[in-house]
């Protein structure tokens, strides 16, 4: 299969980061032909192109921008540039390695869409990123590529780099656009279900995330079309997918969006390699800490949106984490389920509550003072976070970070019940500590 | 005095002009604040009320909620342990029980030199290289106990000199020309940029 | 005109199988409430932002799409929408949150103020499961820490349902406390050693769903199964709505009332607190007169002792028998209920014979002004997209619960207020245009505004401002809230405005009082010329002579006229009724020399104040608290004031006082109850004949007289001319602060550490060109006269102006007015001399 590079081929190149090594490589071209195009061109081409977002919802970036009312002024774009789900490793790398791609991206975007100022939020953490895009943005800015009439036309617009400081949350567009704001990253209320009609300051907002916007310079230097090609007929273009844990060859991998398979991209020499040692699957996560986990049977579904929501899980955020037959899974579950406990923002009941409440249960199990009844309680606590513990999950909260620490117990419990029991039974005697006596 | 210092201001007021409301440079001068000070002091975000025009309140209130504002004293060398779920297949807990170990302190606390702290922290977006820590925000990848050791007492010694003090987020600052800057887009402008206008014209 | 919906106003929805109409647009959590089906709730507040947050009102709504879980609190009704808030899923929903709530609640009800009436508690025994399956260590913070002098905070019972936050930041703009930290760690907390200091601080205890936030006064008093509560008005001049609750006749609490009308359930601290003063120590509980030694009258005593009310009755009798009417005056009132004014007005006029009645002090806009233009209401201004000139100081300080409106309308209704206070303000931030003219150029700068015909500048306003102005006055409905909003300007500037703004299509005003009750005083006919009804002396006197037999013929002297006779030796008989001209008349050397020359001072009062101290009779009235009757606010809607207390002693109600002394005097006053005098009015006002005082307590916003005309304003003749203050002199601002040394501040414990000293306020810039010190002691001039006072920065007061709080302990600014000046330029003496 030969498909092309479409968003990382810059990244063996050594100064694939400077302007120089950008332009070098065909840079900016896709600046120039959307300046010589209507905005509404533009935004048909990348329609056409049908390039589902790459943040984790998988939403079509095309229709996303359709949801702007129109003359409402001004609009704003927010780049969300706060990965950090775990298992998630894919924008720290396009804006290390090629951040005026994403530059680029940006700034087409805002012709297109009129929109007269991008933030781009980039993850605090991620302090070598923020000085590859800060050099960056200078040379842009000094070049003529960013700022005030970019390319000498009339199009103005600043892209302002803004430092995220540690709170997953604020992955959530509306928690972004808080956190954007100086308040406390905790994700608005919905409706409106798109800050495309009320963002940030209240006004229009596009926001996307860095990879989708990488994709952009590409659609419009080469077409809609072309890019719809590539992939499946819903999943379009390619996409890049890190595959971490047990397995020989870990790495981030661009990947033809929708026809490769998990397999492929688990076990193929190309990419991952297959699992360490020659051991065996147990487990593995298919798009980040939220999605439920997958097992040996779903190796040969296809990286394709749909499929994957129809399998019951989530490609999310393009993050494959793999668990061998090593792995002890309460440990596992406990470890993905203290992350949304402690990344909760607060602001719903059951998620603060009941994801505090399910990581120590799961620290009682480990620590030997598991109780029988204690499954039942992690599902019925389960439960009432995300009623029914169904999948696409129901909320009892207003973002899903609740609902997604009920993905690893639901899971985990589904096929290794057995590995809680065994931390249960072996203790039957031991005392529970109950603090202030009955309700 | 913990309040920004007179660079540190000017760059401040620079932070300030790129955005249509002030509050939006909130979480921005708190890096810069951490950066000049190794923390947050609660002076500090006196001075950050005054220039964004909120409250302290307001203030303490943005920053509790994001990890990497330190309210209280760290080691010079901060260290966070990724301990999320592909750094804990590979070994986290083990590296987290090293650090301590060699360390001699425990999560959380600072040595007795004041050089190091260490913590564990969720998923830094390295997960190919678990495990994997941050000293300061920079990187250290598949790391070893014995690798652990000689970035110690390279720190310790100042042989890593890649590594600034705690606080320092990024070496290079964005920097606009005030010739080159578009200007922030104010939320009372009603009119679709000049762009769009003319477009429309055009069609 | 509101509550009446018209059909087509009104949608179908089925809730819980029952259809049924409600108002479209709006919440479902109301409307389900008024459709008789109450869903759970804790962050919820119909006063308040959505933020959806504690996830308890969460039912399951089907808009044609398939039914979803929605927060009901989040959304509002639409046509065909079906409801369920009672199926299985729901109700495990709810019994999840609750048990989230309380994993980490500590149970600590035995010995929680909140006991008994927690919505929390309730909801527990309500659907609660019995036992926790919580069986890990509850999270844990330090114990009730205070966060400003009244307030306890207790973040263990704290369920985090931003109310007490939201309201600072939302309702008041005061975000001084917040959500600090995250996730399971969150907290509310202040900012360290910066405390909650709002003047609207005992609201979010009074929010607050369960008893993390509780009220220092109130702290461990009582439990709510022992309270009896009754509804009633704060006597202020909005008349707030509150709940007075008391228990073993001692009232323990005051809580604001959601009256749509007015207060929205709102109170000011000062007014929440204030219960204290009327049960301190220091209340007047007995009659007084001045004696020679013990329990002995003797007029030219020094002292008060204590007296029987016949001992006392027999000294005003005396004084009363036989007197020339024209000697008799009768000051105050303000404070009084509509009824005790109008048994006075009736003993002063009808039975005296008396026309030197006045409740003013000298420091309000005249009857005039106050009743002959066309009157608004606060919610008639506050609708969207109308404008509001504001002629006011800073509202928040005496008009807590009015500031609060219009921020909201400001906020939240599109409402624009032009602004013209003499310096900046709370709602400053929120006006579309906030000016501040020299105190004495207001009749100027509103000229400009109103009539478009702009100077360069006037006033200190530039006429780019100006014209700004004048902008927002066109094309839209103009309201005008006026307050005589700083002694040291002149009524005539302010009455210059207002001519200016009645020429402007459909103004309609809402003029301030500074005493709670001076509305009903004037609608009692306790002013010069007045009678009640807003009947005239000259023109009404028909309608009550039959009853007051009395009448004079001659309209009598306002209260700077009364001091000026009693000065010069041509009063006998004064009557001060909770009245303190020497604290409150500006004028404090004829306030003095008038209580010096007087023969006879009679006080009926609750405390002993400066005038009160000098008096020769004191008699101790009921307050509000003790006594029933009604109120008359600022925008003439009267509402009912219900004793839930006994009085202390042997005080009683005004209107008694006022009974027995007519008694005395040989004529019955005819007057035995509160309803006895709406009877007797309501017959011959046509101001107040359909009012039902029976029913006053079943209107929920009270009865509104809307009566205007009847005393034509007095538009100004002569135009001020524009006097520019010259670069060595300050203008002088007098403002009034809530906090103050007056006797309900002062008497109430929880209030009186609150009240500042008196200080000279001046910008940054001034002080810098003065070259003062911060907190020297410097000499202040005008006219012949000079105080000393501590200087601060303060740059709310605009360049080459000073501000000094009037009422508040310390040097006297009065002393700095000069008579009929319209404006007072002062010198500062910027020599530092050693402080006080």
């Amino acid at each position: 299969m030969s498909i092309p590079l479409i968003t990382t081929s810059r990244w063996n190149i050594e100064d694939g980061h400077t302007l120089e090594g950008y332009l070098r490589t065909g840079g900016y071209q896709g600046l120039r032909r959307a300046l010589e195009m209507t905005p509404a061109q533009v935004h048909e081409e990348v329609k056409k192109a049908s390039l589902l977002g790459r943040g984790g919802a998988g939403f079509p970036a095309g229709i996303k921008w359709g949801f702007l009312p129109p003359d409402v002024w001004p609009r704003y774009l927010v780049v969300n540039g706060d990965e950090s789900e775990p298992g998630t490793y894919k924008d720290r790398l396009l804006i290390e390695r090629d951040p005026h791609q994403l530059i680029e991206g940006c700034v087409i975007t805002c012709f297109a869409l009129g929109l007269s100022q991008c933030f781009l939020y980039v993850r605090g953490e991620m302090a070598h990123g923020q000085e590859r895009i800060a050099s960056a943005l200078n040379e842009a800015y000094e070049h003529g590529y960013v700022g005030r009439n970019i390319l000498g036309t009339e199009l103005s617009v600043d892209v302002v780099l803004h430092w995220g400081a540690g709170a997953y949350i604020v992955g959530e567009e509306t928690a972004l656009i808080e956190s954007l704001e100086g308040n406390r990253g905790m994700p608005r209320l919905k409706p409106p279900y798109f800050p495309a009609s009320i963002g940030l300051y209240g006004k229009p907002t596009i926001v996307n995330n860095v990879e989708t916007l990488s994709n952009i310079p590409w659609i419009v230097e080469h077409g809609g079309d072309a890019f719809a090609k590539i992939g499946a007929e819903q999943s379009t273009g390619t996409r890049i997918f890190a595959v971490s844990g047990h397995v020989r060859n870990p790495g981030v991998f661009e990947v033809e969006f929708g026809t490769t398979t998990f397999r492929d991209l688990i076990m193929g020499d190309q990419y991952a390699g297959g699992i360490r040692d020659g051991n065996t699957i147990k487990a593995f996560i298919p798009g980040g800490a939220s999605a439920p986990w997958f097992f040996e049977e779903h190796l040969d579904t296809p990286l394709e949106k749909t499929t994957v929501d129809n399998e019951g899980s989530m490609l999310g955020s393009g993050a494959v984490v793999v668990m061998d037959e090593t792995t002890d899974i309460v440990k596992a579950c406990h470890n993905v389920v203290r992350f949304f406990s402690r990344e909760s923002c607060g602001k719903c009941t059951p998620c603060r509550e009941g994801t505090n409440w399910l990581e120590k249960i799961l620290d009682r199990i480990l620590n030997g003072y598991g109780r029988p009844e204690d499954i039942d309680l992690l599902l019925d606590v389960c439960d009432n976070i995300s009623p029914g513990i169904s999948w696409p999950p129901k909320q009892t909260t207003i973002c899903p970070l609740g609902p997604s620490a009920v993905s690893p117990i639901a899971s985990a419990l589904k096929r290794y019940r057995s590995e809680f029991d065994a931390y249960i039974t072996s203790n039957t005697d031991t005392p529970v500590t109950v603090n202030g006596g009955p309700a | 005095m913990s309040r920004l210092n007179e660079e540190n201001l000017r760059i401040a007021r620079q932070i300030l002009s790129r955005y249509p409301k002030k509050k939006s440079a909130l979480i921005p001068l708190l890096h810069l604040s951490q950066e000049q000070n190794g923390m947050v002091t609660n002076e500090a975000m006196e001075h950050i009320a005054e220039l964004v025009e909120v409250t302290p309140a307001e203030v303490l209130g943005t920053c509790s909620f994001y990890e990497m504002f330190k309210r209280h004293p760290v080691g010079e060398y901060q260290i966070n342990i990724c301990h999320g779920i592909s750094c804990h297949l590979l070994g986290a807990e083990d590296v987290l029980e090293h650090a301590e170990k060699s360390l001699g302190v425990k999560e959380g606390e600072i040595t007795q030199d004041g050089k190091f702290s260490f913590e564990g922290v969720e998923c830094i977006a390295a997960c190919t290289e678990a495990p994997c820590l941050q000293v300061n925000y920079r990187y250290v990848n598949r790391v070893s106990s014995d690798e652990f050791d000689q970035l110690v007492t390279d720190l310790k010694n100042g042989q890593n000199t890649q590594i600034p003090k705690h606080g320092t987020l990024a070496k290079t600052r964005q920097n606009i020309q005030s010739e080159k800057l578009a200007g922030p887009a104010e939320v009372e402008s009603a009119s679709p940029p000049v762009w769009l206008q003319r477009n429309k014209e055009d069609q | 005109m509101t509550e009446i919906q018209q059909d087509s106003d009104l949608i179908s929805v089925t809730i819980d199988g029952q259809e049924v109409k409600v108002k479209s647009g709006e919440v479902l959590i109301d409307a389900c409430e008024e459709a008789g089906v109450d869903i759970p709730r804790f962050c919820y507040h119909k006063r308040m932002s959505q933020v959806g947050m504690c996830r308890m009102c969460i039912v399951e709504v089907d808009t044609g799409r398939g039914p979803s879980l929605q927060p009901s609190c989040m959304m509002d009704v639409s046509e065909g929408m079906v409801i369920d808030t009672q199926s299985e899923e729901i109700k495990k929903i709810q019994d999840g949150v609750l048990e989230f709530l309380l994993i980490n609640h500590p149970l600590d009800c035995p010995v929680c103020d909140k006991g008994g009436e927690c919505p929390l508690q309730d909801q527990t025994m309500a659907y609660g499961p019995g036992e926790t399956r919580f069986v890990e260590e509850k999270r844990h913070f330090e114990k009730p820490i205070p966060i400003n002098d009244n307030v306890y905070l207790d973040r263990e019972r704290c369920i985090l349902c931003d109310r007490c936050t939201r309201f600072a930041d939302e309702v008041v703009g005061d975000p001084l406390i917040q959500f600090i930290d995250r996730g399971n760690s969150t907290q509310v907390n202040t900012f360290p050693e910066d405390p909650f200091a709002s003047y609207f601080s005992g609201n979010i205890v009074q929010l607050c769903p369960v008893g993390a936030l509780t009220a220092k006064p109130y702290r461990f008093k009582a439990r709510p199964w022992d309270l009896e509560e009754i509804e009633s008005t704060y006597p202020n001049p909005l008349g707030d709505r509150i709940v007075v609750q008391s228990s073993r006749d001692q009232v323990l609490r005051l809580q604001g009332l959601d009256s749509e009308a007015v207060n929205w359930g709102w109170l000011s601290d000062k007014d929440r607190f204030s219960f204290e003063a009327f049960q301190s120590e220091y209340r007047l509980d007995n009659p007084l007169v001045r004696g020679g030694g013990l329990n002995k009258a003797d007029k030219s005593g020094t002292g008060l002792v204590a007296s029987s009310w016949a001992g006392a009755m027999s000294i005003i009798t005396e004084s009363l028998n036989g007197a020339d009417p024209d000697r008799v005056a009768v000051i105050g009132g303000a404070r009084l209920t509509n009824e005790s004014q109008y048994a006075w007005a009736k003993l002063a006029k009808g039975i005296i014979g008396t026309d030197h009645v006045s409740a003013d002090l000298g420091d309000d806009l005249q009857p005039h002004v106050l009743l002959g233009l066309p009157r608004a209401t606060i919610s008639e201004a506050c609708q969207p997209n109308n404008t509001i000139v504001l002629l006011t100081p800073d509202l928040k300080e005496e008009y807590g619960t009015l500031f609060i409106r219009l921020r909201d309308a400001a906020k939240n209704l599109g409402v624009k207020i032009i602004e013209l206070s003499p310096m900046r303000t709370a709602l400053s931030a929120d006006a579309a245009v906030s000016l501040h003219p020299l105190p004495g150029e207001i009749g100027n700068v509103v000229q400009a505004i109103t009539t478009g015909d702009i100077p360069r500048e006037i006033g200190g306003i530039s006429g780019e401002d100006l014209s700004l102005a004048h902008s927002h006055l066109k094309d839209t409905n103009v309201f005008v809230i006026v307050s005589r909003s700083s002694m040291g300007q002149s009524e005539e500037p302010i009455i210059e405005a207002l001519t200016s703004l009645q020429e402007v299509d459909n103004c309609r005003f809402l003029p301030l009082v500074r005493r709670a009750n001076t509305m009903g005083a004037l609608d009692m006919g306790m002013a010069p010329g007045l009678l009640p009804g807003r009947n005239t002396l000259s023109s009404g006197s028909s309608v009550f002579s039959d009853i007051w037999p009395n009448l004079p013929t001659e309209s009598g002297a306002n209260t700077k006229q009364i001091l000026q006779k009693a000065a010069d030796g041509d009063i006998d008989t004064l009557f001060l009724l909770g009245a303190d001209p020497l604290t409150d008349f500006p004028d404090k050397a004829l306030a003095k020399a008038a209580l010096e020359r007087t023969n006879t001072i009679i006080s009926v009062d609750l405390f002993v104040t400066p005038s009160v101290y000098e008096s020769d009779v004191v008699l101790p009235a009921a307050s509000f608290l003790e006594a029933d009757g009604s109120h008359t606010n600022v925008e003439g809607r009267i509402t009912p004031i219900r004793q839930k207390i006994t009085p202390p002693g042997t005080a009683r109600p005004d209107w008694m006082i006022a009974a027995e002394i007519s008694h005395r005097l040989g004529h019955d006053l005819g007057v035995d109850t509160p309803e006895d005098i709406w009877e007797e009015l309501g017959s011959r006002s046509a101001v107040h004949g359909d009012l039902d005082y029976r029913k006053l307590d079943h209107l929920p916003d009270g009865h509104l007289i809307t009566a205007t005309g009847r005393i034509p304003f007095i538009p100004a003749e002569e135009r001020i001319e524009t006097r520019p203050v010259d670069s060595y002199a300050m203008r002088l601002i007098l403002g009034r602060r809530m906090f103050d040394q007056g006797t309900v501040t002062q008497m109430s414990p929880s209030l009186t550490q609150l009240a500042e000293k008196s200080e000279l306020r001046i910008n940054q810039y001034d002080f810098e060109r003065l070259g003062i010190i911060e907190g020297a002691q410097v000499e202040v001039s005008s006219g012949g006269a000079s105080i000393s006072i501590s200087v601060k920065v303060d740059n709310r007061v605009r360049r080459s102006s000073a501000l000094i709080y009037s009422n508040l302990e310390g040097a006297d600014p009065r002393e700095l007015l000069i008579e009929g000046a319209h404006s007072i330029d002062i010198r500062i003496d910027p020599t530092v001399k050693e402080s006080a």
